[in-house]
C-alpha cells in the first residue's frame, strides 16, 4: 500500500475517532459515536497491517488474541462501581504501551523512517527530543495511574500521603529528567535513555501519592490527559498524523474533565495535584461536635415522611457506590413514584470517584436518564421540594461552602438541600467527609439522620412503604 | 497619554522586528552555507520541504481545538463513558506497536513491539466493550 494511499486512511480513522466523541453530546447518539470509534480503531490497524514494513502476521495475531481475550473478560467482568479503578488500570496499560514503542523506536529507528540516512543507528534530534517526551509521560502515566488504581482499590491508604521535602524532590526528579532528556539530544547516549525511563517511573509514583482518595476523580481525568499527550509525543517520533490528532483529542478531553472536577470543587489544578488536601484540616477537626445534638429516625419514619411528601429529590454520592445501594435505591424511587411522589435525582459534579460516575451507577439500576439532573439544573428546585434525601453525601451539600470563608471547601458550589423542607441524611456515623470539615447541616431541626449502611436503609424503606 | 504610548510600542516593535528579521536572514544565509557544507539531518529543509515536525505540530494544534471545542459539547452525564472511550482510542498507539512487532526477524525491538501489541488490544477491547456496557444502560423513561 503505498504512503499516500495509508496516510488518507489514517485520515479516515482520525475522524471516526473525532465522531464517536462527538456522538457522546447526547445519550441517544452516543452509541452509534462509539461504533465510529470502533470502526477507526479497525481502520487504523488494517491500515497499519497493510504497510510493506509488516510482516510477522502470526506474532501479531497472537498478540491481539491475547490482549484482546484479556481485555474483553475484564471489560464483561467488571462491576460498575468499579469503574474507576478499571480505568487508572487501563490508563496505565497506555502509558506502557508507549514507554515500549519509543523503546523500540530508539534502538531500531531505521523501522520507523526516523534514521539519519548514512548513519546506522542514529536518530534525528527532533526525533529524539519527541520520542525522549513521550517516553516520559508514558512512564509518569503508567506508575502514576497504578497509584491511582492501589488508591481506588483501596489497595494503598486514600489518605493523602505527605513526607517532608515531598515538592522540592519531585522538581528537583523533574529537573533531572529535563537534564538527561538534554543529554540524550547531545550524544543519543543510551543510560540517558534508561534514566529518563526510570527517574520518570519514580515521578509518576511520587506525584500521585500525596493526592487523597476524594481528589481521585481530578487524578483520573489527569492521566487521561497524559494518555494522550503521551500517544502525541509518540506520533510526534513517527510522523504519524493519526496518532499526533488521537492524541490532542485524548490530551485535551482529559484535560477539560480536570477542569471542570476542580471547578466543581472550587480549588486550583495546582492545589488538587499538590496533595495533601484534607489529611491535616481532618485531624485539627476533631471529632464532631459532640455536644450538640442531633435527630435521628428510623426507616419508618423515613418512609412515612416520604411517602406524605409530593416531590423527593434523592442526592447520591460515594457512599452510595461504596454500599452498592443504586439498585434499592431505584426500587424505593419506583415505590415512591407509584404513589404520586416527584423523583428526581440530583448530580454534584464531583459526586464519586470519576466524572459521571453516579450518572452511571444510577443508569444500571435503569434509573431514566432524563430524571437525572446536574446540579445547575436541579439547584433551584430545592426550594420547592419536601424532602431532599442524600444518600452517601456529604461535603457537596455543606452549606459552610457558602457561608464560612475560613472553611476548607469554601466557594465550592454545593447542591441547595437545606432549602428543601425536610432533608434526610444516609450515613453510617457522624464522621465528617472527606474534606474533614463538620456539616451543620446535620443539627438543623428540619433534619433527620438515618444512621446505617446505605442499602440496608434503603431495603428497609422500601419494605416500610410496602405496608 | 495611552494611545501615544501605544503607537510608540508599536514603532519600536517594529524596528525590533526589522532588526529580528535582518537577524534572521544571516542565519539563513550562513544556514545554507552549512547545507552545502554538510547537510544537518532533518531540522533545516534545504530542499524547501517542511520538516515533518512543523507538519506534526500544524496538525497536532489544530486537533486540540477540535479536541477542545467536541467535548465541552459531551454531556455531564456521559463524562463516565467519555473517559472509557478517549481510553479505548488512546490505544491508537497500537499502530506504532505493530509497527515494532512488524519485521520477520525476531530482536530486542519487535519484542517490545509485541508487548505493546498486548497492553494496546487490552486495552482497545477492554475500553470499547466497556464504553458499550455503559451506553448500553442510559436509557429513557418508560412511557
Amino acid at each position: 500500500m503505498s504512503g499516500t494511499i495509508s496516510a488518507l486512511l489514517y485520515l479516515v480513522s482520525g475522524v471516526c475517532f473525532i465522531m464517536a466523541l462527538r456522538g457522546l453530546s447526547s445519550p441517544e447518539t452516543a452509541r452509534q459515536g462509539n461504533f465510529f470509534g470502533m470502526a477507526g480503531m479497525v481502520v487504523a490497524i488494517g491500515t497499519t497491517l497493510a504497510l510493506p514494513s509488516v510482516l510477522s502476521y502470526e506474532t501479531i495475531i497472537l498478540g491481539i488474541v491475547i490482549g484482546g481475550a484479556i481485555g474483553t473478560l475484564i471489560a464483561r467482568r467488571i462491576e460498575m462501581t468499579a469503574l474507576p479503578q478499571l480505568v487508572a488500570a487501563f490508563h496505565s496499560l497506555v502509558g506502557l504501551a508507549a514507554c515500549f514503542v519509543a523503546v523500540a523506536a530508539f534502538f531500531k529507528p531505521e523501522a520507523y523512517g526516523i534514521g539519519v540516512p548514512g548513519l546506522p543507528g542514529a536518530i534525528g534530534t527532533a526525533s529524539l527530543i519527541e520520542m525522549s517526551l513521550g517516553l516520559a509521560i508514558g512512564a509518569i502515566t503508567f506508575t502514576g495511574s497504578i497509584v491511582a488504581f492501589g488508591k481506588l482499590q483501596g489497595l494503598v491508604t486514600g489518605r493523602p500521603l505527605v513526607f517532608p521535602m515531598q515538592h522540592p524532590l519531585n522538581a528537583v526528579l523533574g529537573i533531572v529528567v529535563f537534564v538527561m532528556i538534554g543529554w540524550l539530544i547531545a550524544d543519543q547516549n543510551p543510560t540517558a535513555f534508561w534514566l529518563i525511563f526510570a527517574v520518570s517511573l519514580a515521578l509518576g509514583f511520587l506525584l500521585i501519592l500525596p493526592i487523597g482518595g476524594a481528589d481521585m476523580p481530578v487524578v483520573v481525568s489527569m492521566l487521561n490527559s497524559y494518555s494522550g499527550w503521551a500517544a502525541c509525543g509518540i506520533g510526534f517520533t513517527l510522523s504519524n498524523s493519526l496518532l499526533i490528532v488521537t492524541g490532542a483529542l485524548v490530551g485535551s478531553s482529559g484535560a477539560i474533565l480536570s477542569y471542570i472536577m476542580c471547578k466543581g470543587m472550587n480549588r486550583s489544578f495546582f492545589n488538587v495535584i499538590l496533595g495533601g488536601f484534607g489529611g491535616e484540616t481532618a485531624a485539627a477537626a476533631g471529632g464532631p461536635g459532640g455536644d450538640r445534638s442531633v435527630k435521628s429516625g428510623s426507616a419508618e419514619d423515613a418512609a412515612f415522611i416520604m411517602d406524605n411528601a409530593s416531590s423527593v429529590v434523592i442526592v447520591p454520592g460515594y457512599g452510595m457506590a461504596v454500599a452498592q445501594a443504586q439498585h434499592a435505591l431505584r426500587e424505593m424511587g419506583d415505590i415512591l413514584k407509584k404513589g404520586g411522589v416527584t423523583v428526581r435525582y440530583a448530580i454534584h459534579p464531583v459526586a464519586g470517584r470519576m466524572p459521571g460516575h453516579m450518572n452511571v451507577l444510577l443508569a444500571e439500576a435503569n434509573v431514566p436518564y432524563d430524571e437525572v439532573l446536574e446540579l445547575e439544573e436541579i439547584n433551584r428546585d430545592f426550594a420547592q421540594t419536601d424532602v431532599a434525601f442524600v444518600i452517601g453525601a456529604n461535603d457537596v451539600t455543606n452549606p459552610a461552602a457558602k457561608t464560612d470563608p475560613t472553611s476548607p471547601i469554601y466557594g465550592m458550589p454545593i447542591l441547595d438541600v437545606e432549602k428543601a423542607k425536610t432533608v434526610l441524611f444516609v450515613k453510617r456515623s457522624m464522621a465528617s467527609g472527606y474534606a474533614g470539615v463538620d456539616n451543620e447541616l446535620f443539627f438543623r431541626d428540619n433534619t433527620m439522620m438515618l444512621f446505617g449502611d446505605a442499602k440496608k436503609m434503603c431495603e428497609e424503606i422500601v419494605k416500610s412503604l410496602e405496608h | 497619554m495611552a494611545e501615544i504610548s501605544l503607537t510608540e510600542q508599536l514603532r519600536l516593535l517594529s524596528e525590533q522586528a526589522k532588526a529580528l528579521a535582518a537577524q534572521a536572514s544571516e542565519a539563513a544565509a550562513s544556514a545554507g552555507d552549512q547545507a552545502v557544507v554538510a547537510p544537518p539531518p532533518a531540522v533545516i529543509d534545504v530542499a524547501g520541504q517542511i520538516d515533518p515536525s512543523v507538519a506534526g505540530l500544524t496538525v497536532f494544534v489544530l486537533a486540540c481545538f477540535v479536541g477542545y471545542y467536541v467535548v465541552w459539547r459531551v454531556t455531564p452525564a456521559l463524562h463516565s463513558p467519555l473517559m472509557a472511550v478517549t481510553n479505548a482510542i488512546s490505544s491508537v498507539i497500537i499502530v506504532g506497536a505493530l509497527i515494532a512487532a512488524g519485521p520477520a526477524q525476531m530482536d530486542f525491538s519487535s519484542i517490545m513491539g509485541f508487548l505493546a501489541v498486548i497492553l494496546a488490544s487490552v486495552n482497545i477491547f477492554g475500553g470499547f466493550l466497556v464504553t458499550q456496557r455503559m451506553l448500553s444502560m442510559f436509557q429513557k423513561k418508560k412511557k
